[in-house]
C-alpha cells in the first residue's frame, strides 16, 4: 500500500513536472514581453496554440521531416511576433496601458477565430516520433514525450541564459529594458529590440505548444492555458524568468496533486488558489527584483 | 560642427525651447546656463533625438540630424550623457562602459575601455560591481565614461555637477577639460554651476524660459554684471539691500 502510494506520487510527479515546464515557457513569454515594454500580452497562450497548429500543417499535411517542421514552425511564430509588435504594439507607443491590454486580449479572440476557421474545432494530434513510447523503471512509467517536455525546457532555458549572459544582444536587451532612455543614449535600437523581444517570446511559446502537443490534443482553445501561465509568471515574481520557470513548476505539480486529494474539479482552479495565496503571503512573488525603472 | 537654427520643442502643449539659435565649434567646450526649468535639457535632448522638435533644423558637420532616433545620432558620434546618472542598474561597470560601444564595430573597444579606466580609476576597482551600488559620484563617472566608449565626436553633458560634494565637482570639471584637451572631444555641457561652467567653457549660452538671452565668450560672460549678480551671486558695493525686484536685467 505505502509502495503503491509512493508510485502514485512519483508519476504524479513526473507529469506535474512536464505540465509545470509547459507552462513555465508560456510564463517566460509573459515576463520577456513585460520586462521589455512594461506591457502584458494576454495573447501569449494563443500563440503558443497557434504555433502548435503551424506544426501540425508542417509535419502532418505538408509531410516535412519532424525536426524541419519543429524549426519552420518555431520561425513562422517568431515572424509573427515580430510582425504584432510592428503593426499592432509599436502605432500604441505612448498610450494608456490599458489600451494595449486591450489590443493583446483582441488578438487572443483573432487568433482562435482564425485558427477555427483554418484548422476546424476538432482536436488534432501532432505526429511525433516519440509519440506513444515510454520507459519503465522500478514500477513507474514514463511517456518519453514527458522527457521531451522536460529536456527541451532545460534546453531552451539554458540557451535563453546564455544567450543574455554573453551575447552583445542579450546584454543590449538587459540595457533596455533596465534603463530605456540610457539605452537609446548609447545607440541601442529600442525599436529593433521591442521587435526582437516579441519575436523571441512567440517562438517560445510556440515551442510549448509543440512540446504539449503530443501530450494534450491540438484545438483552438488551449491557447487558454495562458491564464494559468500567467498565474505561474506572477507566482515566480513577474520580472523574472528562472521565477517563471519555477512558479510553471510549482504550479504544474501543485495541479497533479490537487486532482489526486481534493474533490474532482479542483484541479482546475488550483492554479488560481496558489495564485491568490502566494499573493497574500509574498506579494512580489518568489524571485523578483526590486528595481525602479527610468522612463 | 554642430548648428540649431530656430529650434522649437514642446511637450506636448507646453514650449520648452522657443527659437532657439546655437552654434558649436569644433574643438571648444560650449556651455549652457541657466535656471531651473530654462529648458536646458531640452536642447540636449532635442539634439541626440529624444525629442523632436516642432520646428527648426540641427545640423552635425553639414548633415542634417533634425528628425533622427537618439540611436541614430548616437552612430553619428554624438554621445549624450543625461542628467541624473542614467546607469543600466543591474549590470555590471564593465558591461555598462562595454554598452556604450554598442554601435561600434572597431578593434579598438578594450583600447578605449583602458583609456576611461585611466580617466576613472575608481571604476576600474570596481569593475564588476553592479551599477547600481555605485556611489552618486562613480555613477556620474560611469555615465560620463560610457559616453566616451562610443568614441564620440561630441558629447552632450547634462548637468555632471547634480548632487555631487564640491570636491567631486571639481574633479569632474577637471576631468572634463582633460577630456576636451587630450582627446579633443568637442563638448557642450549645460550646467546650473555657472562658476564651474564659465571656469569650463570656451563660449557660454544663458538660457531663459526657452530662449537664449545673452551668448558671449566665457571670459566676457563673467565679467558681465547680469551675470556677475543672478548667476555668480557677487553684488557691486552699492547701498546695503539693493531692491533686487526693481532692478531689471538688461535684456528685459
Amino acid at each position: 500500500m505505502a509502495l503503491e502510494e509512493k508510485l502514485e506520487h512519483t508519476q504524479l510527479l513526473i507529469s506535474g513536472l512536464s505540465q509545470g515546464c509547459v507552462y513555465g515557457l508560456i510564463a517566460s513569454g509573459f515576463v520577456l514581453i513585460y520586462k521589455a515594454t512594461e506591457m502584458v500580452n494576454f495573447a501569449q497562450g494563443d500563440l503558443m496554440m497557434f504555433g502548435a497548429f503551424l506544426a501540425y500543417t508542417f509535419i502532418s499535411i505538408f509531410n516535412f521531416p519532424f525536426a524541419l517542421g519543429l524549426v519552420a514552425a518555431i520561425l513562422a511564430m517568431a515572424g509573427i511576433g515580430a510582425l504584432i509588435e510592428r503593426f499592432a504594439i509599436r502605432p500604441m507607443i505612448g498610450e494608456p496601458h490599458f489600451s494595449v491590454l486591450m489590443i493583446t486580449i483582441g488578438l487572443g479572440f483573432i487568433f482562435r477565430a482564425l485558427a477555427g476557421f483554418i484548422w476546424g474545432s476538432e482536436p488534432r494530434s501532432l505526429k511525433t516520433p516519440y509519440a506513444g513510447k515510454v520507459f519503465e523503471f522500478d514500477g513507474i512509467i514514463i511517456g518519453h514525450e514527458n522527457i521531451i517536455i522536460v529536456l527541451g525546457t532545460l534546453a531552451l532555458c539554458s540557451a535563453l541564459a546564455f544567450f543574455f549572459k554573453t551575447t552583445n544582444l542579450g546584454k543590449a536587451m538587459q540595457a533596455a529594458s533596465q534603463n530605456q532612455l540610457a539605452a537609446m543614449y548609447v545607440g541601442i535600437s529600442v525599436k529593433k529590440i521591442n521587435s526582437i523581444t516579441w519575436a523571441i517570446s512567440a517562438a517560445i511559446s510556440a515551442t510549448a505548444g509543440i512540446l504539449i502537443a503530443p501530450v494534450s490534443l491540438i484545438d483552438p482553445q488551449i491557447g487558454f492555458i495562458g491564464v494559468k501561465a500567467f498565474a505561474a509568471a506572477i507566482v515566480g515574481g513577474f520580472g523574472s524568468l528562472p521565477g517563471a520557470i519555477i512558479g510553471g513548476l510549482i504550479i504544474g505539480i501543485g495541479e497533479q496533486f490537487a486532482g489526486l486529494y481534493l474533490p474532482p474539479g479542483f484541479s482546475e482552479v488550483t492554479a488560481y488558489a496558489i495564485l491568490l495565496t502566494m499573493l497574500l503571503i509574498r506579494p512580489h512573488g518568489i524571485l523578483t527584483s526590486v528595481q525602479i525603472k527610468k522612463m | 560642427m554642430l548648428s540649431a537654427k530656430n529650434l522649437e520643442s514642446y511637450y506636448g502643449p507646453i514650449a520648452a525651447i522657443k527659437g532657439l539659435t546655437m552654434e558649436i565649434q569644433s574643438g571648444k567646450i560650449t556651455v549652457v546656463l541657466g535656471a531651473n526649468g530654462a529648458g536646458k535639457t531640452t536642447v540636449l535632448k532635442t539634439i541626440s533625438g529624444a525629442i523632436e522638435p516642432q520646428k527648426g533644423k540641427i545640423t552635425f558637420n553639414r548633415v542634417d540630424i533634425t528628425n533622427k532616433d537618439p540611436d541614430e545620432t548616437a552612430k553619428l558620434g554624438i554621445a549624450h550623457v543625461p542628467e541624473g546618472r542614467e546607469v543600466f542598474p543591474f549590470l555590471n561597470v564593465q558591461e555598462n562602459l562595454l554598452l556604450g560601444a554598442y554601435s561600434r564595430k572597431d578593434r579598438l573597444i578594450k583600447e578605449d575601455l583602458e583609456m576611461v579606466y585611466d580617466y576613472f580609476p575608481i571604476l576600474k576597482e570596481k569593475f564588476r560591481q553592479r551599477a547600481m551600488l555605485l556611489s552618486g559620484g562613480q555613477q556620474q563617472m560611469l555615465a560620463i565614461g560610457r559616453g566616451l566608449m562610443l568614441r564620440p565626436k561630441i558629447i552632450l553633458l547634462d548637468e555632471p555637477s547634480l548632487g555631487l560634494s564640491p570636491k567631486l565637482v571639481s574633479e569632474i570639471g577637471s576631468i572634463i577639460q582633460r577630456l576636451n584637451l587630450e582627446r579633443k572631444i568637442t563638448i557642450l555641457l549645460v550646467e546650473q554651476n555657472a562658476k564651474l561652467a564659465l571656469s569650463l567653457g570656451d563660449y557660454g549660452y544663458i538660457m531663459e524660459a526657452g530662449r537664449i538671452v545673452m551668448e558671449d565668450t566665457c571670459e566676457k560672460l563673467k565679467q558681465s554684471p547680469d551675470i556677475k549678480e543672478f548667476y555668480l551671486g557677487f553684488k557691486d558695493g552699492g547701498q546695503r539691500g539693493t531692491r533686487r525686484w526693481k532692478q531689471r536685467k538688461t535684456w528685459r
